[in-house]
């Protein structure tokens, strides 16, 4: 629960949108436009093999066919961005070799946000633990840094979850510039670094897992990703190995006339579990600015995969002007039996989010699960929901989206639950709520259901309603205000999704639903 | 009617159909016809990619070659009597193969005082002040292709006007007979159906057949005016042959305390595809949609319902089910728009489908669209099979598991029938469902 002194103090945060400063670095980038150069520059920038400029040259060839999609619900419209005025690369000059060599510049930003690139601190020393802590090894200091991070500044995305470090991969703009712990996770045998790499160090799992949930021409933006994917995480876990620590990626976009197009590959082999946290921001600009992102999962036989997302891109001012367009596409495979893969998110930023986070249930008794809060304020528009295709026999699927309104936010779900004829005593439970808070925004649902099993059952639920007056009547009857009230109704909407969420992302969705929430009351 | 030599695909159809002789008191329509021509040649046919023709191919009826029904078709005395809701006091007009049947109907002073009922021929002619409000109102700014075309090709239906505050004495039961034609014929009906303040009417769509190899295309658009206080219940009984094409749809205008029924059942048909657009503009109106389709072999049954909420305090209720056996396919698309105003909308909407074979298939779009922030609105939709723990406690009282299934089925289905006041039609849609359900023919139940 969120005090109203506190949402008042994170509102004047938020009117100027706490992160909508840039850092000013010395950066590469490639010239606007999107042609074959722009391909094999970025290709030669990371210095790929072959096979994967050629890859990225089909997906080019494909998009040229292909047209941007239309069928998202926009009650303002939108317009559509302009491809050959993006430029497609954009890094810090130093592209540093080592952790240690890492900019300040870019540390500073990563401290600005709240991600402490710990690990690097630590190695060059400059720690400002106590002098008892530096008598303890590295790695202890390391743990103690990471807790007392966690509990003092309200950093958006926690380097420690429970207490436990948590290993960060940062994206700035196209490059990730610095992965943490690697060394503690290559120990366990779980390959944790940036995609570019991947593709240098790891060319036999990338060639064989690249493109296998999400082909090159899926959709437009997978598309346009696959050609010109700059860079992103990438994480194996091996047979039978839990991943000791949570993995976490920071993306965010600092250069103007750019865009982010990451690309994420997370498998987990047989038996493996893994928990990966993603969050992202972006300055403060009055032109739209791209973000079309591909993350592909891969969950082999009895492997779990939990993906969970705080999307907290710039949203644009309250006439619409400016504003991220958050153009995703997540896709998971459960490729052997009793696989499991699981997605959370809570969805506050971005002008225009189309994300539809999904799970194909491949081995028989696999799992899907879906929990998505997504909030819209001022002018934003989500169109954003999940897919859930039942393929193996005795598949389930869950899915519960909590949708709220506010400002003159336009919300929809769309999801679609596919029950393929081998879906033998498949089962799909989908409950989608949504709130509505004033009367110039929209609450949209646009569920799809495809049933062709006679066994297999597909329940569907969903309401609409506002705050409901007698509970908020009851709360300041008993001397609550009515924005805390109000803060604490949403907070019980929503409780289903974050009881998902690691417990400090948790408390941090609470804290952001507040801050967007404020003013809304009356 | 001028021959036709160039391609008749429906495009054809409208576009070699001009100039048709039309009576000169029929030109004033001229307008829309036009209109519609227009809009259907700027929509053309849609495809895949159209979210609201998503899950319907039209391939097949696009393929066919549709003329105008020409002559009036033969038709044996016994065959019009034989299809009469049996035990329903009504008014029945005849339509074959879209052509006015004057010797096959009722007369329509049964209906009592303050009721005009005659085709809509006439009416353009002779009841222009009372149609011209009216037609076309609901559906000139369509973006449907369907209904452009029936705007294009408005020629014959019923027109229905009950004066203030007076009631229609009896159903007004209009029956389509579909025949088997040397060439498939296109019709496209239009119905007008003005209910004044305070008054009620119900009207029955029902569409027959007398063969199944029958193919053809029936295109009809009913258009539905309750001012306030009015009650109009409508029906649409959809047994079409299976090898025909039908497109109905009911477009509905509901003033201050209206109060609409549409109840659909659809049965017959290869392609069915069942439009319900009611926009309840009224304060405190209530509408009520109730529906089932039943496919078995290849037939595809599409509903499409776009409820409007454009004035406050009013409750929509849809209900739809369907079953869904052989290789049929099931399609439901139900939308819920409430407006800005429509605060204290009260809108329920539920879709539940059970499926009884491996190769039925079933798609179902419940949604919802909503600017105001003080309303109720509920949707939910499932699908399943027939609840094996249920035929099991048939069973364990001794049925047999054939009549176990049939009889659950047939209960599934029932709880529509019963919204329906007429009970005449209840009872007949009961023989028609069990007819229609795989070992269901023994079974005898008491409606």
């Amino acid at each position: 629960m969120t005090t109203t002194a506190e949402v008042a103090a994170l509102t004047e945060e938020r009117r100027e949108y706490k992160y909508g400063w840039t850092t000013d670095i010395e950066q590469e980038f490639a010239p606007p436009g999107l042609n074959d150069d722009t391909v094999r520059f970025i290709s030669a920038k990371k210095d790929e093999p072959a096979w994967m400029t050629e890859w990225r040259l089909k997906a080019l060839r494909h998009l040229e066919k292909m047209e941007p999609p239309t069928w998202q619900f926009l009650p303002y419209g939108y317009e559509q961005p302009d491809l050959q005025a993006i430029s497609y690369y954009a890094a810090p000059k130093q592209a540093p070799k080592s952790l240690d060599e890492v900019d300040p510049a870019l540390l500073e930003t990563y401290e600005k946000l709240g991600i402490s690139l710990n690990e690097t601190k630590a190695l060059l020393g400059i720690t400002d633990a106590s002098p008892a802590d530096a008598a303890r090894s590295r790695e202890e200091a390391e743990l103690a840094e990471f807790g007392a991070k966690a509990n003092g500044d309200g950093s958006e995305i926690p380097t420690t979850v429970e207490g436990k470090p948590v290993a960060v991969d940062a994206v700035f703009d196209s490059v990730s510039v610095a992965t943490t712990f690697q060394k503690q996770l290559a120990e366990a045998g779980v390959i944790f670094c940036s995609i570019s790499e991947a593709i240098r160090e790891h060319p036999e799992l990338v060639k064989k897992y690249l493109g296998s949930v999400v082909p090159y021409a899926d959709n437009y933006y997978a598309c346009l990703n696959s050609a010109v994917f700059s860079d992103g995480s990438f994480v194996y876990v091996p047979k039978n190995t839990k991943c000791p620590m949570e993995l976490s990626t920071y993306f965010r976009i600092n250069a103007q006339n750019t865009g982010q197009f990451e690309r994420t590959l997370i498998i987990a082999d047989e038996g493996a579990e893994v928990s990966y946290l993603e969050g992202c921001t972006a300055p403060q600009r009055d032109e739209n600015q791209l973000h079309a992102a591909v993350v592909e999962l891969v969950a082999e036989k009895d492997a779990k995969i939990k993906y969970s997302t705080i999307q907290n891109w710039y949203p644009g001012d309250e006439n619409g002007k400016g504003g991220i367009f958050n153009f995703v596409t997540k896709r998971g495979v459960c490729n052997g039996d009793r696989a499991h893969i699981s997605w959370t998110q809570v969805e506050t930023g971005s002008a225009i989010t189309w994300k539809y986070p999904s799970v194909i249930m491949k081995g028989d008794d696999s799992k899907g699960e879906f929990y998505s809060v997504a909030l819209t304020t001022l002018r934003q528009q989500a169109d954003t929901g999940t897919k859930m295709i039942h393929i193996g026999k005795n598949t389930t699927s869950t899915i519960v989206s909590k949708g709220i309104s506010a400002g003159h936010g336009h919300n929809t779900y769309r999801g679609l639950v596919e029950m393929r004829k081998s879906a033998t005593d498949a089962h799909n439970f989908t409950q989608c709520d949504s709130i509505l808070i004033g009367d110039r925004c929209g609450a949209h649902t646009f569920p799809y259901v495809d049933v062709r099993n006679t066994t297999a059952t597909a329940e569907h639920e969903a309401s609409t309603t506002k705050i409901a007056e007698d509970q908020l009547f009851y709360c300041t009857a008993r001397g609550i205000s009515e924005e805390d009230a109000m803060s604490l109704l949403v907070n019980g909407f929503c409780k289903e999704v974050f009881s998902e969420l690691p417990m400090e992302f948790a408390v941090e969705a609470n804290k952001l639903l507040a801050v967007s929430l404020e003013g809304s009351v009356g | 009617m001028t021959a036709v030599s160039n391609p008749r695909t429906l495009d054809g159809v409208i576009d070699t159909a001009t100039p048709r002789e039309l009576p000169e008191c029929q030109s004033w329509l001229n307008p829309l016809r036009d209109a519609g021509r227009d809009a259907f040649n700027g929509l053309g046919w849609p495809d895949r990619r159209n979210e609201s023709w998503r899950f319907t191919n039209l391939d097949a009826l696009k393929a066919i070659n549709f003329v105008s029904a020409v002559d009036d078709a033969e038709l044996g005395d016994e065959v019009a009597p034989g299809f009469a809701i049996p035990g329903l006091d009504d008014v029945t007009l005849v339509f074959v193969n879209g052509r006015f049947r004057k010797d096959l109907s009722d007369d329509v002073a049964a209906l009592g005082k303050g009721v005009t009922c005659c085709t809509l021929r006439k009416a353009a002619c002779e009841h222009r002040d009372l149609l011209e409000p009216f037609i076309g109102e609901l559906t000139k700014d369509t973006d449907d292709v369907f209904t452009a075309l029936s705007n294009a090709s408005i020629e014959d239906g019923v027109f229905v006007h009950v004066r203030r505050a007076q009631h229609a004495a009896k159903p007004i039961h209009i029956l389509s007979i579909g025949t088997e034609t040397d060439e498939p014929i296109a019709t496209h009906p239009r119905n007008v159906v003005v209910a004044e303040e305070g008054a009620s009417v119900t009207v029955l769509e029902h569409y027959v057949t007398t063969s199944d190899d029958a193919v053809y295309l029936n295109n009809a658009v009913t258009e539905v005016f309750a001012d306030e206080q009015a009650v109009v219940h409508h029906y649409l009984l959809e047994k079409e042959s299976e090898s025909a094409f039908n497109v109905s749809s009911l477009f509905a205008h509901l003033g201050e305390n209206a109060d609409v029924h549409s109840h659909t059942v659809l049965l017959g048909g290869k392609l069915v595809r069942n439009n319900v657009i009611p926009t309840l503009a009224g304060t405190k109106s209530h509408c009520l949609i109730n529906g089932l389709y039943v496919g078995h072999g290849e037939q595809h049954l599409d509903n499409a319902m776009r409820v409007n909420h454009a004035a406050p305090d009013c409750q929509s209720r849809q209900f739809y089910k369907g079953i869904l056996n052989g290789k049929s396919r099931g399609v439901f698309t139900g939308r819920i728009i409430v407006d800005q105003v429509a605060q204290l909308t009260d809108a329920v909407q539920s879709n539940r489908n059970m499926l009884l074979s491996d190769d039925a298939r079933v798609n179902a779009r419940p949604q919802l669209e909503i600017y105001a922030d003080d309303v109720k609105c509920t949707h939910g939709c499932t699908t399943g099979a027939v609840d094996p723990e249920n035929v099991f406690y048939f069973m364990s009282r001794g049925l047999s598991e054939d009549v176990a299934r049939a009889m659950l089925i047939y209960a599934f289905a029932a709880e529509g029938f019963e919204r329906m006041d007429l009970v005449p039609v209840r009872q007949l849609l009961a023989a028609e469902m069990i007819a229609k359900l795989p070992k269901a023919q023994g079974l005898s139940i008491e409606v």
